[in-house]
Parts: C-alpha cells; structure tokens; sequence
C-alpha cells in the first residue's frame, strides 16, 4: 500500500465525517474510528519489513523539474510512532462516542478535524522529506487549534486556541528555516539521504538548532511549556490524544529523528538536556500545586515531554532504547489517565480534588485503570513505566561516566540529579492525581456519581491492561526498538529492556524517587503554601503576553503614525521615498560621471514649438478651477504628444493617441454634465506650497532618472531584429503592428484583459445592478398620444430614426445630416484600418477606436436611442466575444501543431478585388477591435445613456417639486 | 546615446504638474493629475527609444533610420490602458458625487480611529478580544 493514501484515506473520511454524524450522530466516531484501526493493523504487518533495520519507502514525484517529490518512509522509529498514533487514535475515538452527547454543538467540526488530525499526523511521522514533514506538522498545529477552539463562544477557549497556534506555529516558522537550511547544505530534502550522509559545518549546526526550536515549541519544552496547560480547555478526547499521546511527541520524534546523525552538534546537548531537565522539574513542581486533576495532568505531561526531550537527546544506544520504551509507555499511561478524568468529569460534573470524595468506591473499574496508569506513570514495578525509567537511569549513568561525546562528566551527574528528582516529584504528583481523583477524604461528603456506561470505560480499561502487558515484554520490545537504537552510538554495556537488572544504581535511583514521592505527598499542604510564596513573579507566560501587547501596540502605533488616512498623504510618502531612494541613487550617477550624458536640444525644430505648448497648457491645467478648462487643457497636452509621436517617427501612436484624446475627451464631458462646474472652494493654506514643492522637485527628478537611464544606454536596442523577425515571421510590414499581434502578443493579451476588467467596473458603478438594461428600437416606441406615424416611403424617409425622441431645442438638423452622410464612411475607413494594419499604421486598437467615434457622433446626433439604432448589442456581448476570438485566434495555431499566438499567411484571390494578403494574426486583431468597440459602447451607454435617463428623471423630479410648491403659493 | 532635452523639460512639467493635480482632494483633478502623469510616461518612452526617425514600416525606408518600434508597441499598450483606467475613475468620481454630492476623496474614517488608539496609548479590539484577561488554571489562592 502506498503510505502517502494512509494520510489522504483520513482526510477523505474527514471530508466524509459531517456526513456521517448527521446520520448516525455521535456513533460516526465509531464508524470513524475503522480507519486508525485498519491502519494499526497494517502498521503491524509492516514489523516484518523493518525488524532488521529495513525501511518501507514510497515517493510520488510530485514537481520533478525543482526536485520536488512526496516521499514517505518506515523503519522503525516511525514504525513505533504508527502505531502509538493509529492504535491510540482508535481508543480514543471509540472512547469519544461515548463522551459526547448527540446534539452537542461543534460536534460535526469536532469529528472533522479529529479525523482529519489523525491523518495529518500519520503523515507527519510518514513523512519523508523535509517539507513534505513541515507540511503536516503545521497541519496538525492548525487541528489542534480548531479542537482547542472546540467551543469559540468561550473567551478562555478561544484564547487558549490562539496562544497554542501563535506559540508553536511561531516555533515551527523557524524550523521551516532551518529545514530550507539543512536541505541546502545536504543538496537533498530526503530525510533518510540526509541521515544517511550528514552534513556539517557551522551553517549545519544553526540549521538543527533552529529546528530544534521547533521541535521544542512543539512539545512544551521551556520556555514554550505555558501554551500545554492553556490547551486544557480542549475537550478530555483532545487532552488524551493530541496534547498527551501523539502531537505533542512531534517535537520528540524530531529530537530522535535527527539524534542518530546531529547529536554531536554544537549546542545540542547544551540546549536540549539543559531545557529538558529544567522542564522535567518545572512540570512537576507545578503538578504538586494543581487542584484541577486535568491540569495537574497537564503539567504531569510537560514534565513528562522534558524527561522524553533528554532522553532522546543524549544520542547512546542505551538511551534510544530507554527512550522508545519510555515514548510508548508514556502514551500507554497518560492517555488513560486522561480518560479517566474525562469520565470522573462527566460522571461527577467536577474536576476540583477538594470537591472529589468516593469517586474511586463508586467506579472501582475506571479507578483501577487509573491506579495502574498512574502506577506506571509513577514508575512502579512491573509496569512498563518502570522498565523504561530503569533503562534511562542506565542510560543517564553512561551519561555521567563521560561516555557520551561532547558531556563531561560532572554535566551528566547534574542531569542524574535532575532527573531523579524530577522523578521524585512525578511520584509526588501521581500520588496526589490519584488520592485526588479516587479517595474518600474525611471531612469531604462523598461524591454524586452516575455510573457510567460500560463502553465508555473500555478504552482507558484496554490501555491500563497494555500498560500492564507490556511490562513483562521487555525482551521483545528490545528485539523491536533494537534497529532503531543501534543506529546510535554503544554504550559500555549491552541494553536490554527487562523489569529486573540486578541491585544498582538505577533501582537505587527508582526507590529513592518513589520514597521522595511518597514524602512529597504527605507535605502536601506546607508545601502549597510553600510554592505560594515563592512563585517567580515572571513567568514564561508573563513573557509571552507581554511580547505580545507590544507586538499590538507597536502596530497600532505604527498605523497610527503613517496610515493617517488620507490619500494625498500616502502619495506624499510614497513620492518622498521615490525621492530619496532613487533620488539619492540619481545624484551619486550624476556626482560620479557626468560625462556620458551627451544632450541635445532637439531633434526636429517642430519639438521645441509643441513642447511649448504642452508645457504650456500643463501649467494651465493646474491653475484651472473649472472642471471642463482643466480637462479640455489636459486634453491640449494629450495631442500635443500626439504630435510629438508623429515627429519622432511613430504614427501607430500619433493616430491611437489622438483617437483616445477625442474618446477620452467626450467622455469627460459626459460625465462632466452630472458634476458642479468649479472644483470644490477650499482654502490656501500653507500645506499647498508644499504640494508645490513637491510637484516640481518630483517632476524634475523624474526627467532626471530617464535622462540618466537613457544616456547610460550602450547596448544596441533587442528591436533592431523586429524589421526582420517582422516580415519572417509575422508576415506583415508595420513593425508596431507585429510587435502588438505576434512578438508581443501576450501583452495585448493581458492589455484587453484589462480593458474588459475596466469596462466592467465602469458598468457596476453606473448601471449597480445589471448591465442588460434593455435596448429599445426606435420603432418600438409608441408615439405620443396625437402624434400620426409618418409613412416612410422612398423621399420620405428621416436622415436619422433616433433624434425624433429627442425634445426639438435639442436637434441639430445638421448635425444629422452630416452624421448620416459620415458614418459609413467612417465605419469603412475602421475596417480599412483594421485590415491595412498589418502593413500600414492603423490596426485593432485604431480601428476600434474610429468605430466607436462612430458610434459617439451618433449617439451625439440623436441621443441615447440612435445609439441603440447604431449598435443594438449589448456591449458586454461584444466585450466577450472580442475576447474570446483573440484567445481562440491565440489557441489555433496549436491544432495545426503551431505554438500559442504564432502566426500563419495565406494569399486569397478575389478576382478583380486583387489578392489581398491575409496573416491569421489578423483575427487576433478583430479580437482587439471588438473589445476596442465594446469598450467605448459600454462608456457611452453608461455615462451617455444612462447618465442622459438620470438626468430626465431629476428634472422630471424638478418639476413636479416645482409645481407641488407653486399650487401652495 | 543622446538625449533630447526639449523631451525632458516636456516630462519634467506633465509630471510635475500630474503630481500636484494627484495630490488634490477632488477626485476629477486626480484624474486629470493621472491623464498628465501618462501623457508624461509616453513621452518618457520617446525620450529613451532614442533619436527620432521615419516610420517603423518595413520596405518605407532603411531600416538604420527607423525609430525604434518596440517602445512604440509599449506606448500603444499604455495609451488604451490609460483610457480605460481614466473611465473607471471617471465613474468612481460619478459615483462618488452621487452618494456624497461631491467627488471629494474622503478621510479614512477607520484610520482616525486608528490614530485616536495610537495617541491613548490603547491597544486594538482584536488584542483586548483574544488576549485580555487572565487564565483560569492558574488561580491565586491554592490547596489541597
């Protein structure tokens, strides 16, 4: 089977769950919990495969040309991950169908993203590759988070969701960059290549060292261990499960993942042994003073993740084997212990220690479990808790003998030290769970307790009975974990795994911790209020909360300072930067070398005389105060470099330029009609001369760049190939042309794109609702009441249909005649151009533009129904269709085995017409020309005839207000 | 290269004034601003293609004398692109004067209200909502 269908598998039936709980309720889980049990199962039929040392792998390629590949491997570190996250994932999901109640809220997003956690994190234990791994360990973050969040109504709930989130996806960023890191250095992403062939050097060493902040992060080491007991307000399910048995191991399979080929790193052993004795005791202390036994849990499993953190991190032989032993058995003790609190809770309604009282009489069975987990968790013979602390008190003795490369001796008695007394505390705390939890406690009127469903006690009864088991099988545990320890360096003596060594240190070590414990326990109370006093008043929590009021109010200030609010001011910054940077960068080009820039006056005396007038009639339009002097002076400017493109030898942009000034222009003028004749009156102030300033030295500076930018020139131009490339390859003599419909075609493209986003923009904003508002036939029009149709005989026929709805003081009889004599000549002359193009200035965009003036001198002629005459299409019509045959003209080529926009010619003859020659780019070019025509059919329908229908209606309004107010008087 | 200087004064007063315009209030003058500015850009390309020349039509002239084409093709592009951004503003400006009876762009409203927290000294909604507020597993007073 491929591994990477175990991971998808759990996300289907996730997709699947909310399906499955409206149907079956609560008992999906049931249904749900098939898969992890199906996958346990084939977990277990994989020992064959890895029990020698073997690996399973399977990789998909995934982008082959950047080497990216999904590869997934087993052996057996992962192997024992497997089956701890699938086997305890089935407990724990048959356990939640009885935990909740059918109806529960979030009961359907609950089950999703459980199931869709229990295959993010099977991939993540799969996960052979760097970022592959990444990948779902940020996708277990984001589960864990949805699960906190289990109920968003609840302040502490979402604050707890978030503090989790922001905390390990923080720690987990950092590993992203320590994995991008290490893949560099190794050349490969592959974790079991890297592993197998490690690299060094210093780059190596911050490369795991950033990822060990990751893997801290992840598994509540301190400094990060706060986020642990916050993510308590999980449901019990989610405690037992992710935040005790497998997500929280994430961090601890990294650590052992990599121990075999960095353990000897720099800073490894510091940092890691260091933290991880340091939590070890922290979690523990806390754990003494809890009075909520699902918190004291929770510390009991930070204290429990920094003992693991240093296990896996000393790198021996014997440690690894101490170690794997204690992963399982750790997932053995706490799940059920968790799961017995979920029963106490929802059984009693309480988790208040001094509130329980009898608990344990009244469910004997759920206590027993309780009893031997917690026996375990103590480390008490014959429980496989105790079989792996003796093997790491072995391992930790090796430690402190300076076998360990890289600790000195007196390092390694310090961590024994630890340690033991970590442990000490991990008796006290187990003693005061399960005298909390279970014991009848004078003075306390004994609790109420429903007795609970017999299923619902079976999965904490299973794993009590695995954690008794699995004591008595340390030797086949050796022989499983076996390929995995030996991949680390020997010890002076051969590990086994077994609940007898023989008298030693380490049994020395375990009763001195139980007795301590024992005497933790009964101090209970002085020691409460020990711990009280003494409480540090920082706390890494403290920390975080302060880290992130100032990340909030470093933003607030921020925006506050440069988001004013105001446009002109965000323009000004934007101008100064442009100012300063590239500003700065000009002046040191000028300062440095000068000399290159050659100037020349002009090239052709008529520049001189229309630059004058531009100048000119740009200063005019910034001293206007009326809104159409300013616009038809803009317009000045706009042929003025109409002109200008002509002299200068472009007449494709003289002729475009000086079509989209007259659109452009009579556009403004349509909408000008709606707005106040002057701009707004405001006053001088002192901020104008400013703006001044600004102006000037802006525009100065911006000739400045593109006079530095040209004279630094020296290459010879990429077009001076176009000539050729042009008739070769684009078959048409118009340079500018081919440019647009074959060299660069992709531009045009893109550029008509662009205009139908535009054309629809303008088309929401004016019409808001619908852009089909019904074009009308002038011959659909009833007649006013006593007005006789005309008969429209030869001779008698109009010179336009549309100007008779137009009121007569508005008809230019003129006008209409020179419209009807002109439009079809223009029109032709369009198609002229469209044709002529290829070889001849003109082209789509030109040819679009004399047809859509042909359109505006009608519409202006005869109002918004000669419009409608002119062209009864809905301009939208015409927008997508333009667009589409300039994509189909695109395509076609490659049905003939062309590329995408190559262009083929073809000589048609039509008689005595001539043979014209025709390029198939020319399609292209209708598509152009259509969204050209669409474009400006759609401005004058919106700010012509729509603006012309609100206009009649406010007058309309007028009136009737007029004549209300003159019958009063 | 040489460099047209009667090309540069021409950009150096459309951008200048464009600017000045961009800097208004009123959403028309803006506009108009934005016609200079591109007026201004297309010259820019006139003044980087080189010297001037005859027509880029191949078979009209030689070829050594022809301006260059492809900043030609650019400034086609940015032409008609110009057009559409001036009517999509152009119907902004309108939109505007219908709803507010002016086409003037107004202050950020949020963004004061962003300004006010920065001058309290305040911290924004969404960290009050996450984070205020202490956690319940770690009370005060305890005991067994």
């Amino acid at each position: 089977m491929h591994l990477l269908a175990v991971a998808v598998a759990h996300f289907v039936a996730a997709a699947a769950a909310p399906a499955l709980v409206r149907l079956l309720g609560r008992r999906a889980f049931l249904v749900l919990a098939l898969l992890p049990a199906a996958t346990t199962v084939w977990a277990l039929t994989l020992y064959d495969d890895v029990k020698d040392g073997g690996t399973v792998t399977s990789v998909v390629d995934w982008v082959p040309s950047i080497g990216l590949e999904l590869a997934f491997a087993v052996s057996t570190l992962q192997w024992v991950m497997l089956l701890i996250v699938a086997g305890i994932g089935v407990l724990v999901m048959t356990y939640c169908a009885w935990y909740f109640k059918d109806g529960d809220p979030g009961l359907v997003i609950f089950t999703t993203s459980f199931t869709a956690f229990v295959g993010a994190m099977l991939g993540l234990v799969l996960a052979d590759d760097l970022l592959v791994l990444f990948v779902f360990w940020e996708l277990t973050t984001i589960f864990s988070f949805l699960l906190i969040g289990f109920e968003p109504t609840k302040r502490a709930s979402r604050l707890a969701a978030m503090e989790a989130l922001i905390v390990t996806t923080l720690g987990g960023l950092v590993m992203f960059v320590g994995m991008l890191l290490l893949g560099q250095e190794a050349g490969t992403y592959r974790i079991t290549g890297i592993l197998a062939d490690p690299p060094s050097g210093p780059a190596v060493t911050v490369a795991v060292l950033l990822i060990l902040v990751g893997a801290v992060s992840k598994s509540a080491i301190f400094p990060f261990h706060f986020w642990l007991p916050g993510a308590m307000a999980a449901p019990t399910p989610v405690s037992a499960y992710l935040h005790a048995a497998s997500m929280v191991k994430a961090g601890i399979y990294l650590v052992a993942l990599l121990a075999p080929a960095f353990a000897g790193v720099p800073g490894w052993h510091l940092s890691l042994l260091t933290l991880g004795t340091v939590t070890m005791l922290i979690g523990g202390w806390r754990a003494l003073r809890q009075r909520d036994i699902k918190l004291l849990l929770a510390y009991g499993t930070v204290s429990q993740l920094g003992f693991l953190t240093v296990v896996f991190a000393i790198g021996s032989r014997t440690a690894a084997l101490a170690g794997l032993a204690m992963l399982v058995a750790h997932a053995l003790f706490k799940a059920p212990l968790f799961l017995v609190v979920g029963i106490v809770d929802k059984q009693t309604g309480t988790r208040d220690l001094r509130e329980l009282s009898g608990v344990g009489r009244a469910m004997p069975a759920v206590a027993a479990a309780g009893i031997i987990a917690g026996a375990s968790m103590a480390g008490l013979p014959p429980l496989l808790g105790f079989v792996g602390k003796e093997s790491i008190f072995a391992a930790l003795l090796e430690l402190a003998h300076g076998e360990t490369a890289g600790v000195p001796g007196w390092a390694g008695w310090l961590v024994v030290a630890g340690l033991v007394a970590g442990s000490a505390l991990t008796v006290g705390y187990t003693v005061r769970f399960l005298w909390g939890a279970f014991a009848s406690k004078p003075g306390v009127e004994p609790t109420v307790v429903k007795a609970p469903h017999p299923a619902f006690t079976v999965s904490p009864v299973l794993l009590a009975a695995l954690c008794l088991g699995a004591g008595f099988a340390g030797a086949p545990l050796t022989t499983a974990f076996a390929p995995y320890a030996d991949t680390l360096a020997p010890g002076s003596h051969e590990e086994y795994l077994a609940l007898w060594h023989g008298f030693g240190l380490p049994l020395l070590f375990s009763v001195v911790a139980i007795a301590v414990g024992v005497g933790i326990f009964l101090v209970r109370e002085p020691l409460c209020r020990f711990q009280a006093r003494t409480a540090l008043p920082v706390t890494a929590e403290g920390v975080y909360r302060f880290g992130m009021r100032a990340v909030d109010r470093s933003a607030v200030e921020v925006t506050g300072s440069f988001q004013r609010g105001s446009v002109a001011n965000y323009l000004a910054i934007i101008l100064l930067v442009v100012l300063a940077l590239p500003g700065y960068a000009a002046v040191r080009a000028l300062l440095d070398d000068s000399s290159r820039i050659e100037l020349v006056g002009y090239d052709r005396l008529a520049q001189p005389i229309i630059g004058l007038v531009i100048v000119a009639a740009a200063i005019a339009t910034v001293r206007s105060r009326r809104r159409l002097r300013a616009v038809i002076l803009a317009g000045v400017t706009g042929y003025g470099c109409g002109l200008l493109f002509l002299v200068q030898g472009a007449p494709d942009i003289a002729l475009t330029q000086v079509l989209v000034e007259t659109v452009t222009l009579v556009v403004f003028v349509l909408v000008l009609r709606r707005l106040p004749e002057y701009f707004t009156n405001r006053p001088l102030t002192r901020r104008r001369y400013w703006r001044v300033a600004l102006a000037a030295v802006f525009g100065t500076a911006a000739a400045v760049f593109v006079m530095i930018a040209a004279a630094a020139r020296t290459a010879s131009p990429v077009s001076e190939a176009f000539p050729q490339a042009s008739v070769d390859f684009a078959y048409g003599k118009n340079i500018v042309n081919t440019t647009l419909v074959d060299m660069r075609a992709w531009d045009t493209m893109g550029e008509i794109s662009v205009l139908v986003a535009a054309a629809t923009g303008v088309a929401s904003l004016i019409f808001l609702d619908t852009r089909m508002s019904g074009i009308r036939r002038v011959a659909d029009i009833p007649y006013p009441k006593g007005v006789e149709k005309q008969p429209t005989r030869p001779g008698r026929r109009v010179w336009l249909p549309g100007p008779r709805t137009l009121s007569p003081d508005r008809r230019s009889i003129v006008f209409e005649v020179v419209t009807r004599l002109v439009f079809h000549v223009i029109m032709v002359f369009a198609i002229y151009l469209l044709i002529a193009g290829h070889n001849m200035p003109g082209g789509g965009f030109a040819a679009g533009m004399v047809t859509g003036l042909a359109l505006m001198i009608r519409y202006l002629a005869g109002g918004r129904y000669e419009l409608d005459e002119a062209a009864p299409i809905d301009a939208g019509v015409l927008i997508g269709t333009g667009l589409f045959v300039a994509a189909l003209a695109g395509l076609a080529p490659m049905a003939f085995g062309g590329t995408v926009l190559q262009s083929y010619d073809v000589y048609v003859d039509l008689g005595f017409l001539g043979e014209p020659h025709l390029v198939s780019s020319v399609v292209f070019d209708i598509g152009v020309y259509l969204v050209v025509v669409g474009l400006i059919l759609d401005l004058l329908r919106t700010f012509g005839s729509r603006l012309d229908r609100q206009i009649l209606r406010a007058e309309r309004e007028d009136d009737s207000v007029s004549r209300a107010t003159g019958g009063v008087h | 290269m040489q460099v047209n200087l009667t090309l540069l004064v021409v950009v150096a007063a459309l951008m200048g004034a464009g600017v000045y315009l961009l800097l208004e209030r009123s959403l028309t003058r803006v506009l108009v601003g934005l016609v200079l500015i591109s007026n201004g850009v297309n010259v820019m390309f006139l003044v980087a293609s080189g010297r001037a020349g005859t027509s880029p039509i191949v078979g009209s002239s030689d070829p050594d004398g022809m301006a260059d084409p492809l900043p030609q093709a650019l400034v086609l592009t940015a032409i008609v692109i110009t057009l559409g951004t001036v009517a999509f503003l152009l119907a902004m400006a309108h939109r505007s004067w219908q709803l507010n009876g002016n086409d003037d762009v107004q202050d950020d409203v949020e963004d004061s209200a962003i300004r006010k927290l920065a001058i309290d000294d305040a911290n924004s909604d969404s960290y009050d909502l996450s984070t205020k507020g202490q956690h319940e597993d770690d009370p005060v007073e305890e005991g067994a």
